[in-house]
């Protein structure tokens, strides 16, 4: 029972992590092409560094 | 479907202001550059085709292709000019067309759809914490642990809610404020008892806390509002390409100069040229310059008219042979193109709304689930004088009940439906298009333009002497008018060699005439060769003092059109052709087409009383048309589509946009929105008999989180899968 004063604040941490994560790609406008980046990895460009 | 529209609208409360600032900073950016639509882009060698052949060309900062809206935008210096970028395009395959970006804003920042995900998310992550925590409660978890892990569920559960809530909240509110009962009053209903129960449970060590029910129903009908919401944005962004890609200018003549200005800043008495092969911006009257104008989009007419000075025009009419100086008779809303608009949006608004099979459905669901939750607290409070128990029961009847897969019933099967539409070439404008689609027995066609492609066709080329159409066939090549381009696509594919003919001149409004073997030849208007007019459209050629020859044409079928025709036909469907055409080629393609019913020579308002007629005896109608003189029909039938060459008041007009050339889908429209209203009553079946087994748990005090949670879940899952199969 005393490893779930270790486990819980572990699994809200990640599960804060994963939200944030998720914000972060909202707001940097990752769902507005669904199409285009599924089709983009298969492309050769920018395999060496990203895009800037 | 229609129910959750209002809630989404009667929100503003959501939208939230914050960043409204960056983002509006953003749109201005993006509004100085160019957006371009690429309606065949659609891999991964397309996207880095495009970008490579943009990026590389001088001015162009960068480029960047959505393959999702079909689009590119290019963000370059002010000097480089959309024709070149789409003539660069074009040399490389890919043909494109400017978009006004001005009318796309809208949905380059779609806040409130980034909104509604951002709560969904929100509501995902707090769900799955709820639940691990869940789980141990479920599992057995005793005394102060228990406890420990509903504190915890509530710490989370309550923000998310108070966040991911709000847009039920908001529109309950706006509904009870409007004395009505919404959809979204019982959920907002069962959302805050369910929480505040629980959080009264907790603080005395009860044995139940719903906080993983509550966030997972808040859960559960975000994602079918965000589904619903994903239909209509796409379907709304595709019309506005469409109204979009007539970008509206005018070449305006003032003082000598011509400078290109967009229409609305014209005023009357300015004079405007029109090009051969554009199309009126303004209403006007011919002050310099002869041609032929195209009215088919107008009034269904194949026949060119001749126009000369004096001659006034409409707006929406298409130039055809030579440049024309317009002075302008009425411009913007007052032209007649715009007024005719004005009297479909009379028409539209006398047209008894349809009620969808959600609205019906939640208009008897709300009362009975509210009357349902009540009578139970009552039964139990006198029945054990306990209310901590009966408000219990009551709460738990209210999430039992919780529409999670009636609101996902009816979004997750039109997102499945018009996604399968549109890779088949059909965009869905209106959400109950599909279901009033399901409905219609009769179907009525206009002609030009819709089972036709408005474009001519030389006929009966092998009746003509070789000579004559070596001859005809140089002609027609020193032309641009729409005859003689189509009489020499025709002549070159039968192999004819054109004849050598010397000092080809083009006389706009009449024809083309040259000199051969020292004879002089003319080809085309009856009158100005010397024929007699023929029935039907054709152009005529004389050699010398000869007999005239002449070249008839006719309107090709859109490809798909007898297969439509047939389809429909065999699916047990009336089918119907008005035109507003002569009698003579109306005729001749209804019995092309095997449709025996139809009239011909119909004005605008007749075709609308038709229709009228028709749905007075209780069929329901769907028109297919084009022009402006079917916006009226179009308006008054039950459910109507148009091609996307329609002029934009008649795409307006209408529920379901054609995207292809092709009418073939058009009978596959039909069967797939029988099948989306068979799935959606599914749907509801389903739901039903989830509540008729947990309803009396429910009741009989029996329920648990656990149960709530497992029915939940099951429910709005197999509602979802149901969805998918449709073929």
């Amino acid at each position: 029972m005393e490893m779930l004063a270790l486990l819980i604040p572990i699994s809200l941490f990640l599960g804060g992590v994963g939200l944030v994560a998720f914000l972060w790609t909202l707001k940097n406008r990752q769902y507005e092409d669904p199409d285009g980046d599924a089709n983009r990895i298969l492309g050769t460009d920018y395999d060496d560094r990203p895009k800037s | 479907m229609a129910t959750l529209a209002p809630s989404l609208s009667a929100c503003p409360a959501c939208v939230a202001a914050p960043a409204a600032e960056a983002l509006a900073d953003r749109r201005a950016e993006k509004e100085a550059g160019l957006v371009l639509s690429l309606p065949t882009a659609h891999c991964a060698v397309c996207i880095s085709d495009v970008e490579r052949a943009l990026v590389t060309m001088p001015g162009v900062r960068s480029a960047r292709v959505n393959l999702t809206l079909k689009r590119v935008s290019v963000a370059a210096s002010s000097d480089v000019m959309a024709d070149t970028l789409i003539a660069r395009l074009k040399s490389i395959g890919y043909p494109a067309h400017e978009l006004d970006p001005g009318l796309l804003s809208a949905t380059e920042t779609d806040k409130r759809g980034r909104d509604l995900l951002m709560r969904l998310g929100v509501a995902g992550f707090a769900m799955m914490n709820i639940m691990l925590l869940s789980v141990a409660v479920w599992s057995g978890a005793e005394a102060a642990t228990r406890d420990l892990f509903h504190w915890i569920s509530a710490a989370i559960a309550l923000p998310t809610l108070a966040f991911s809530g709000q847009p039920f909240f908001a529109s309950a509110w706006a509904s009870l404020r409007a004395r009505r009962l919404g959809m979204d009053v019982p959920i907002s209903l069962a959302l805050i008892l369910a929480s505040s129960i629980s959080l009264y449970e907790t603080f005395a060590s009860g044995h139940h806390a719903y906080f993983d029910a509550a966030v997972s129903l808040c859960f559960f009908l975000l994602a079918g509002r965000y589904l619903d919401y994903r239909s209509r944005a796409a379907a709304r962004s595709a019309a506005e390409e469409l109204t979009a890609l007539e970008v509206p200018r005018a070449t305006k003549v003032a003082g000598g100069e011509e400078a290109v200005v967009p229409i609305a800043e014209l005023v009357v008495g300015d004079f405007v040229r029109v090009r051969p092969g554009a199309r009126m911006p303004v209403d006007g009257i011919v002050i310099e310059g002869a041609s032929e104008i195209d009215r088919s989009l107008l009034t269904g007419e194949t026949l060119p008219v001749p126009a000369a000075t004096g001659t006034a025009v409409s707006a929406g009419e298409v130039n055809l042979t030579g440049p024309l100086l317009l002075q302008v008779t009425a411009a913007g809303r007052e032209t007649s193109l715009h007024r005719m608009a004005d009297l479909v949006a009379v028409a539209e608004s006398a047209k008894t709304r349809y009620t969808s099979l959600a609205d019906r459905m939640a208009r008897a669901y709300s009362p009975s689930v509210h009357i349902l939750a009540l009578a139970a607290f009552s039964v139990w409070l006198y029945l054990t004088r306990d209310v901590r128990l009966s408000v219990n029961i009551a709460a738990a009847v209210l999430i039992i009940t919780c529409p999670c897969a009636l609101a996902l019933a009816v979004p997750a099967v039109v997102t499945a439906a018009s996604g399968k539409l549109f890779r088949k070439g059909l965009l869905i404008k209106d959400g109950t298009a599909l279901e009033r689609l399901a409905e219609v027995d009769t179907v009525v066609f206009d002609k030009t333009g819709t089972l036709t492609l408005g474009a001519p066709e030389a006929a009966g080329l092998g009746g003509h002497p070789r000579e004559a159409k070596e001859v005809a066939a140089a002609l027609a090549g020193g032309s641009a008018h729409p005859l003689s381009r189509s009489l020499s696509a025709a002549l070159s594919a039968d192999g004819i060699i054109p004849a050598t003919v010397a000092a080809i001149r083009e006389v706009p409004g009449f024809g083309v005439e040259g000199e051969w073997n020292g004879q002089s030849v003319r080809l085309g208007r009856a009158e100005w060769v010397g024929a007699e007019p023929a029935a039907g459209t054709a152009t005529y050629l004389r050699i010398g003092s000869g007999r005239p020859e002449a070249f008839a044409f006719t309107d090709r079928l859109r490809p798909g059109a007898e297969e439509a025709v047939e389809a429909l036909k065999a699916a047990g469907k009336r089918v119907i052709l008005l035109s507003g055409d002569t009698e003579v080629p109306v005729a001749q393609l209804a019995r092309e087409l095997g449709i025996t019913e139809w009239r011909s020579g119909q004005r605008p308002e007749e075709k609308a009383s038709r229709i009228a007629a028709l749905q007075d005896d209780g069929a329901k109608v769907l028109m297919v048309g084009d022009g402006l003189n079917d916006t009226a029909a179009l308006a008054s039938a039950h459910v109507s589509i148009s091609p996307a060459s329609a002029l934009d008041a008649a795409r307006v007009a209408s529920d379901i946009v054609l995207l292809g050339q092709d009418l073939a889908p058009l009978s596959d429209a039909v069967r797939i929105a029988r099948q989306t209203r068979r799935r959606i009553k599914e749907n509801f079946g389903l739901s039903f008999a989830y509540n008729l087994i947990a309803v009396p748990i429910a009741l009989a005090g029996l329920a648990t989180p656990l149960i709530a949670a497992l029915a939940m879940s099951t429910s709005s899952i197999t509602v979802s899968l149901n969805a998918l199969r449709l073929k």
